[in-house]
This record gives C-alpha cells, structure tokens and sequence, in this order.
C-alpha cells in the first residue's frame, strides 16, 4: 500500500488537499456558503472539458473556469439573491460543458475521473502545482483571516468596523475557486465539495473556539481521505463513494456528540460562536 | 419570405416525431418547476433544488445498475433525499445550507459508487452523459406519460397548500401564529419539490432541471411582486425557452459544416440565463434614475422629462 511509487503520491497529494479542504472548508461551513462551494467545482469541470477541446493544460480550464464561476456568482449575488446567482451560475457553465463534450470524443472514463475523481492515478509532475496552489490558498486565508472570520460570524459588526464585507466575499469565493482548480483533477469536482462540508461541521459541532475547529477539521479531511484511499486501496471501489460516506458519517457524529454533551451539561452561559445572533435580523 | 421561413425552421422541423415529444415533455416540465421554483425562489431554497436534481440523479445510476424503473430511481431516491434534508434542519437558514450539503455529498459519493459498477460490470456507454446531463432528444413518449402523472401530482399538491404555504414562505412568524403547522407545511413543499426535481431531471437531465426550476422562476419574480402575476410568468418564461432551445438545437446540426450540432441543454439554459440577466434591466434603471434624480433635482428634471414619465414596470 505504501511501497508503490503512484500510492505515495496519492497520499502526498491527498494529504494537501485536505489541509486545505479543511481550512477553507472552515468557513464555508461558517459563512453557509455550501452551494457555492458545490458549484464552482462542479461549474468548473466544464473548463477541464473547454482545455481538452482546445488540447491546452487543464488545470489552466479549471482555473479560468472557477475564477469566472466565483465572480461571476460574486457580482451576480450583490444584485439578487446569491442562491439564485448561485444556481444560474452553475448550470450556465454546465451547459458550456455540454456543449464543449458534444464537440469532442472524449473518452468516457476521463469524464468520469474528472467529475468523481482518480486519487490513485496521481503522477510525480502533478505534485507540485498542487502543492503551490495550496501553499497560495492557505496563505490567502492567513491574510484576511481576521476580517474574513468577523464577517462570517456577524456581518453587521463587521461593516460596521470598517470591513468591506463584498470584497471580502469576492476574496473567499477566489480562494475557493483556487482550493477548486488544485483539487478537482485529484479528488473531482463532485468529491471535493464533500471533503469542504463534512469534515469542517463535523468539527464545528465539537469546539465552538475558531482556532481550534480549524485544526479539528483539518484532522477529520485528513482521517477522511486516508481512510478513503486505504479502503479504495483495499476494496477497488471508487475513492468518492468513501470520501462522501466518511464526510456524512463524521457529520452524523458530530451532531450526535453535541446533542449528547447538550443534555449533559447545564446550558452554556458564554457567548457561543453561532451565527444564530444574526438570524435573528 | 419563404427563404426566411427555412432558415429560421430547417427542413422537417415541424414533421420530426423527435422535436415533437422534446417539445410536449419539455413545456410540461418547464410549467411544473415554473410553479414549483418560484416558492423554490422565494424560500430561499435553491440550493435545495440543485442538489435533489443530484440527489435523484443517484438514484436513477442505482436503479440503472439493479435493473429498476429509471422513473422509480430518480423520483424514490429524490423523496428519501428531501425528506433527510428536512430532518437533519432544512428550517432554519443556516443549518439548511448545511444539511442540503451533507445529504448533496452523501448522494454523490452513492452515484460514484453505482456509476462505477455499472462502467465495470457491463459496457453501457453513455452511462454518465445519460446521468448527468441528460438529453431531451432521447426521450421516449412513454416516459410522457410518468411524467404527466407525477407532474400534475406535484403541482396538485402545491395547489392544495398554495395559501398556508405562501404565508409561511413570506412569514413563518405571522403563519404559526394563526396556525398553519408551518413545519408540516414545510415538508409537504419539501417532497412535492422533489417529485418535481425527480421528473425533470428523469426528462430533461440535471442542468436543463436546476436551470428551468430557479431561471424564469427568479426573472419572473424580478419583473414582478404579485405572486400570480410571477407564476404566470414565470410559466410562460419557461416553455418559450424550451421551445426556442429546441428549435435552435435542431438547426444547430445545420449550421457550419461539421453536422455535430449542440445539445438542447446549451441553448435552453443560455435563453434562460439570458433572460435573468435582462430582468434585472428594469429595476437598475428605475434605481439610476432615482440616484440622478436625488443628485441633482435641477439638472436630472429635464432629462427625465425627456423620457417616458411613466415607467410602468419600475418593480422595486
């Protein structure tokens, strides 16, 4: 399982994919951003389609395609409503994609990898672009950590403070689109949005401390995805089925250890950090 | 003229058997998510509707792979799906975002897992095209008849809770104060989406299904705010898209040399991405004209005096 030279750069790239999936997926989670996390990988496949119609790199479609997905749902979202936005977005890139594969021969199985992922076929060269792409992400969320966190937990405050909290949405939805073009040809376009949910929520229900449910999520994605290989490993079922199962499962746990630490505890008295104090508005 | 006529309608257009049931199964999805995606709209529930088009998407690479009714698959898988999302926190905002994701992840992993029985156990070629985008030239007329059935179940079923439902989408507060069991309500709204979502993306594939669900569903409730005025709007949005994709599809396979054509699917949903982002037209304009007129009163006055005085759609 180790010895293989293409198994260890599974694990190397699995490994990076999910300090970033956890990290960035961390505030997916915060911000409820699921579905625009679903949708720029998912919309930006149909890039991977447009670059092997073209016959140029497709990392380069991917990353063309998830920036345009994120902006286009950034300044879309300011006008109307961003689910909305979201959504169009989504199936208007798709149907670029569809048009894209009616025009090419493209062998099935490719799609398939492009969409659900071929963790296990990893080459050496493949390594290192992800490996800057993600070095890039995590330094992004470093940079506008402090306001990106504020303005996830209570927007008002936040602008009240001074931040720009549309800026700071185009930022996140960047660097989403970024964490986007580094782990779709490893992980898919379909998995790496469960890899950004499960793991993070997971941790949110066990710590409310930013910090810490940081590095609680970086620690379930990274169970997550060894396990997922070492099971695809050993069984030959696909990696996603795993990733999307493990995801739900660490999920289902998390909530039922807060809901039991709930009835054992008496209420908690500090302020929690929930966005449940700007619903409210 | 005669010219003009073939160039807009290629030779066979109106005779084709094909053009006629991607025409019939078309409309009568886009009039059911019309009226199901504008409450989708206005719940907030999007993202909801996206993610059941996957959801039941699992379902029809499961009911592929064991041999079962595709209609079966997709609408059986939707309505487990729904009814997960709504009891894992569909209700409150934020946990809803979460809880559509969780169940979308779950969903995708399954239809990785039966996709890839179904590529390694029999050679069915077209397995994933079929799945995730969907094509509605390969519709046959039986499946019309499901989806007549199940489309007029679901929007019998949001006829039947139309006002308790409204009230509770714009006012959850207002309608458990006067009684409405808005968590029953919820969850009625919940599993007719998914029949819904289930048909059309059976039909008319996943894209074509998110796209037709919120697309003239948000344009038609940019246009307006009365809510009968939208669905109407909405209504007729949906099934004009649907015609011209098709039309434009069918001469696509003319145009240029190579015969390859475009699929349905990309010029459905650009017609109706298109037609969003031009609904949005109306209220930027009345919004500058209101800006210019609070800038300068003197210098705005005669201008706006040059145009027409009665803006008659200025929906804030």
């Amino acid at each position: 399982m180790f010895a293989a030279g293409f198994m260890m750069n599974a694990w190397i790239t699995a490994t990076i994919v999910a300090v970033v999936a956890g990290v960035v997926g961390y505030f997916v989670v915060l911000r409820g951003a699921a579905f625009p996390a679903h949708a720029i990988p998912k919309g930006a496949f149909a890039g991977a389609a447009g670059a092997s119609l073209l016959g140029i790199n497709t990392l380069i479609g991917l990353a063309v395609f998830s920036l345009l997905g994120a902006l286009g749902i950034g300044s879309m979202g300011r006008r109307g409503r961003q689910d909305v936005a979201t959504a169009l977005a989504l199936v208007m890139m798709l149907a670029l994609g569809a048009a894209f594969l009616s025009r090419t021969t493209e062998y099935e199985p490719q799609i398939y990898s492009l969409l659900f992922g071929e963790v296990l076929g990893v080459s050496t060269n493949q390594i290192l672009p992800v490996l800057l792409l993600g070095i890039v992400c995590i330094a992004a969320v470093a940079v506008i950590y402090r306001p990106l966190l504020l303005s996830s937990i209570v927007p008002e405050v936040a602008e009240a403070r001074g931040v720009r909290s549309h800026r700071i949405e185009i930022c996140f939805l960047v660097i989403v689109a970024l964490a986007t073009a580094m782990t779709v040809p490893v992980v898919g376009a379909l998995l790496i949005f469960s890899l950004m949910i499960g793991p993070p929520a997971a941790a949110r229900s066990l710590t409310s401390r930013p910090g810490l449910a940081m590095i609680a999520s970086v620690v379930i994605a990274l169970v997550t995805v060894w396990v997922a290989i070492a099971a695809a490993y050993l069984y030959n079922w696909p990696v996603g089925f795993f990733v999307g199962a493990l995801g739900a499962l660490s999920y289902g746990t998390g909530r039922g250890w807060a809901a039991w630490r709930r009835t054992r505890t008496t209420p908690v008295t500090t302020p929690r950090l929930t966005p449940a104090t700007t619903e409210r508005a | 003229m005669h010219q003009l006529y073939t160039a807009v309608f290629e030779p066979g257009f109106f005779g084709s058997a094909q053009v006629h049931t991607a025409v019939a199964i078309g409309g009568l999805v886009a009039i059911v998510s019309a009226v199901t995606g504008v409450f989708t709209v206005m719940r907030g529930q999007s993202f909801g509707g996206h993610a059941l088009g996957d959801v039941s998407a699992a379902g029809g690479a499961g009911a592929l792979l064991i041999g079962l009714s595709p209609v079966a698959g997709f609408v059986g898988l939707g309505i487990v799906g729904a009814g997960v999302m709504d009891m894992i926190g569909v209700r409150r905002l934020r946990g809803r975002d979460l809880a559509t994701g969780i169940v979308l992840g779950t969903a995708i992993g399954l239809s990785a897992l039966f996709l890839h029985f179904t590529t390694t156990t029999s050679a069915t070629t077209g397995a994933i095209q079929q799945v995730l985008f969907g094509s509605i030239f390969v519709t046959t007329s039986g499946t019309l008849l499901a989806v007549a059935i199940l489309g007029a179940v679901a929007l019998a079923s949001i006829a039947a809770v139309c006002r308790p439902l409204l009230l509770s989408t714009v006012s959850p507060e207002i309608a458990a104060a006067r009684g409405v069991p808005v968590r029953r309500i919820g969850l009625l709204y919940m599993l007719a989406l998914a029949v819904s979502v289930g048909l059309s993306s059976l039909a008319i594939g996943a894209i074509l299904s998110t796209a037709l669900l919120i697309g003239p569903a948000a344009a038609a409730l940019r246009l307006t705010t009365r809510v009968a005025r939208a669905l109407i709007v909405a209504c007729v949005l949906g099934v004009l898209a649907v015609g011209l994709g098709v039309l434009l599809a069918y001469d696509s396979y003319y145009w240029g040399s190579s015969h390859l054509g475009l699929p349905v699917s990309f010029f459905v949903v650009a017609i109706v991405f298109a037609t969003y982002l031009a609904s949005g037209l109306p209220a930027a304009w009345a919004g500058a004209r209101r800006r210019q007129l609070r800038a300068g009163p003197s210098a705005g006055r005669d201008k706006i005096a040059g145009q027409a005085p009665h803006e008659p759609s200025a929906a804030a």
